[in-house]
């Protein structure tokens, strides 16, 4: 598929910051599945946008700008050509050992509930891809999606026993328990185009993947309930949201912030050749 | 058996390092002794010397007792110790750099990977990531107990932000205006360089991208922090700002301090604050006292922070039992300091062994510091044992057991005169781009209860004057 994908963060700020300064992770990298034909990011602010690899091989950017700023924008828009390769990712960039991926984060945390629930799918000497994909259904049932009672703070736990979620907590519950069962697991973050043809969305889109001995990563899509298709546009590898959040920022001074995120992600129209 | 005593030995005559002031306690009338420790306490009152103790809500900060009575090392005893730090710190640095790139040690299976992967100590933001002139930890307070004449011991690489070095320094101070006359019996290497050297550590470390008059500053979580005043203290003596994180900010990936003259570039952070803290962009997002992106400027090479962020891999509880190795691994040498032995409750026999002689055991949690959350077999009761034998099967992990050292007592002043009591040594080694600096002796710590092994200043332990003998 040729997605073609818009994203606008918007802030307004009531009382406008001496200055911003944020990391972005929204740029997308190449590997097997994966081509980036065109990607771009500008800010609204007259700021230079320093580039950098993070520690999990993500491509970020990091810019300061300095007000008095009442409205700051950051534009995303690209696109990329994906392929259905059944979840498999390939080629990435990888600069862990899977082993990493067993490691705790605040946000990841197990607890007594989740420990249950994981060991309901550990089938001793089964095949970690089944395993993994009894699983994601079983997530996928327990936890009614709900953008409503979670925020960007709200741990693997506690979105457990809430039973709701958004992406975000899915994802989470998903690696925390898949960590459990000695499975090394991270969060990615990205963007998803729908089947049902709406086009417009108000968040991207987080999944995870699993290390799966005989095929390497796999993506695990816990809101859909299916392993990751030519739809999923990877963007960046973490830990947990806060290693692969597509923006971490800060403002100094200010007040009143209020955020709006549009994106649009569509199919985009094959060129001909001229 | 009676504990190796520094002035006395095991066979009580005097040692020649002590001669003098076994001496001089000899004849010192006990008033006028008395008068002198009086007189300390309130010229540590007078320069404001106190910390802050976590969890105790009646007293937010207090002093820690001095006691006058130096402790006391041979000149031949000092010289060991520093070829042993050095080899010690050096072997630190280049495990950190291993364990953030090339990763030889975990493949060669010497320090097993999940102890380092899944340590929350571990910061995976700094794989890969350059510092300048290879140098994590420039600031180490090593401790060091002993057990006999010859026998040394590591008992903690502090390696993250040890602290202390300002009782070192306050500590002579004190003791040269009360005590002329000690000091003119003897031949004592002095400390009072210490801050020279840290300067001269840190700005030999400074990025290549900065100017030849390096501007370095000291970052603290402020003044609610228990070591606050050492802090503030440091500052002064370095003659740098003493700074907290909203007087700093990021452009360009440059970090800037605020000052009245407008922004002024910084080349090297000596940072008290935790890597947690540090950039609530990399790091804790709901920190307010870090530098927001100051990880980006890190990452760009373009500010040195002391130390490094991640080193806690290198002085965690866990990782301590196998510094031998990691000494032999890195340098080719045989450890000029030894460990103490060490049972690693991860691993299943040390496990059944630490659990079948809890009583005769000091256990520690590989995360605790402070001496909090730590279990001393011998003067434990019944239900403190059951306790840990309980933490110990939930969760093995996250203990190491290690057996109850006879730490070497030194004579201190007590409500009844003078006795031994229990003593600890933290030097501060200092690793820069050109050398490893260690100004003599340190910061002797002592249990000022009869008896107790723990000296940390949080559980009510005192600080002593330490004297190298130039001998």
């Amino acid at each position: 598929m040729r997605m073609h994908v818009s994203h606008d963060t918007v802030y307004r700020y009531e009382t406008p910051p001496s200055s911003v300064i944020q990391t972005l992770r929204l740029t997308p990298r190449n590997h097997s599945g994966q081509y980036v034909v065109s990607w771009l990011i500008s800010i609204s602010a007259d700021c230079r946008l320093d580039a950098q690899d993070d520690a999990f091989g993500n491509l970020i950017h990091t810019f300061t700008a300095e007000g008095p700023i009442d409205e700051l924008i950051v534009h995303v828009e690209g696109e990329v050509e994906t392929e259905d390769n059944a979840g498999v990712v390939a080629g990435a960039i990888e600069r862990f050992p899977p082993a990493l991926f067993l490691r705790d984060t605040p946000l990841t945390q197990t607890d007594a509930a989740i420990v249950e629930f994981s060991e309901r799918y550990r089938s001793s000497g089964a095949n970690t891809l089944v395993m993994l994909h009894e699983m994601l259904g079983g997530l996928n049932r327990e936890i009614v999606f709900d953008t409503n009672p979670t925020h960007t703070a709200t741990t693997a736990a506690e979105a457990f026993a809430l039973k709701r979620g958004v992406c975000q907590d899915l994802t989470h519950v998903f690696i925390s328990a898949a960590r459990h069962l000695g499975v090394p697991a991270r969060y990615i973050s990205g963007y998803f185009h729908r089947s049902d043809g709406v086009n417009d969305q108000e968040a991207g889109h987080a999944w995870a993947e699993a290390f799966v001995p005989s095929l390497g990563w796999v993506g695990f899509d816990a809101t859909n309930g299916i392993c990751t298709t030519d739809a999923h546009l990877r963007v960046a590898a973490g830990l947990d949201y806060l290693s692969a959040a597509p923006v971490r920022g800060a403002r100094s001074g200010g007040a009143g912030e209020n955020l709006s995120v549009r994106i649009q992600i569509d199919q985009a129209m094959q060129q001909s050749q001229e | 058996m009676p504990a190796f005593d520094e002035m006395t030995g095991t066979e009580g005559s005097v040692r020649p390092a002590y001669t003098e002031l076994s001496g001089w306690l000899g004849e010192v009338p006990p008033d006028v002794l008395d008068y002198r420790r009086r007189e300390a306490e309130v010229l540590f009152r007078r320069i404001g010397i106190t910390f802050a103790v976590y969890g105790e809500a009646d007293s937010t900060e207090r002093l820690i007792p001095f006691d006058v009575i130096p402790r006391i090392l041979a000149g031949s005893e000092w010289r060991l110790l520093k070829r042993g730090l050095e080899q010690r710190v050096k072997a630190i640095n280049l495990y950190i750099k291993d364990v953030y790139g090339r990763r030889d040690i975990l493949r060669a299976g010497i320090v097993p990977e999940d102890l380092v992967f899944q340590n929350p100590v571990f910061r995976p933001e700094m794989n890969g990531q350059k510092v300048p002139h290879d140098v994590y930890v420039h600031i180490a307070g090593v401790d060091i107990v002993r057990v006999d004449a010859d026998t040394f011991y590591v008992l903690e690489d502090n390696a993250r932000t040890p602290s202390g070095v300002s009782y070192m320094l306050e500590n002579r101070e004190i003791m040269l205006r009360l005590f002329p006359e000690l000091f003119s019996r003897h031949r004592i290497a002095p400390v009072d360089n210490y801050p020279d050297e840290l300067l001269a550590t840190l700005r030999s470390v400074a990025p290549d991208s900065s100017t030849s008059e390096p501007n370095v500053v000291l970052l603290t979580p402020g003044v609610y922090n228990s070591a606050y005043y050492e802090h503030s203290f440091l500052a002064d003596k370095l003659g740098i700002e003493l700074v907290e994180g909203r007087d700093l900010f990021i452009k360009d990936e440059i970090v800037y301090m605020r000052t009245t003259q407008g922004p002024k570039r910084v080349d090297v952070i000596y940072r008290r604050l935790d890597d947690d803290f540090i950039d609530p962009l990399a790091f804790r997002p709901d920190s307010a006292l870090g530098v927001p992106g100051l990880m980006s400027s890190y990452q760009a090479g373009n500010v040195t922070l002391a130390n490094a962020v991640g080193t806690g891999i290198a002085d965690d509880k866990a990782v301590y039992s196998y510094m031998p190795e990691i000494v032999k691994f890195f340098l080719g040498e045989e450890p000029i300091l030894k460990n103490v032995p060490t049972w690693r409750c991860r691993e299943e026999e040390h496990l059944a062994y630490v659990l079948d002689n809890l009583e005769q055991l000091v256990v520690k949690e590989v995360h605790g510091s402070g001496g909090y959350g730590m279990l001393i077999g011998p003067s434990a009761d019944k239900a403190t044992i059951s306790e840990f034998r309980a933490k110990l099967k939930a969760a093995p992990k996250n203990f190491i057991a290690q057996p109850t050292l006879a730490l070497s007592t030194c004579p201190t002043c007590v409500e009844s005169g003078i006795a031994p009591r229990h003593v600890d040594l933290r030097p501060f080694v200092l690793s820069g781009r050109d050398e490893v600096r260690i100004v003599p002796g340190g910061l002797t710590r002592v249990a000022m209860k009869q008896g107790s092994l723990v000296v940390n200043s949080s559980q009510g332990g005192g600080t002593k004057d330490t004297w190298v003998l130039d001998d």
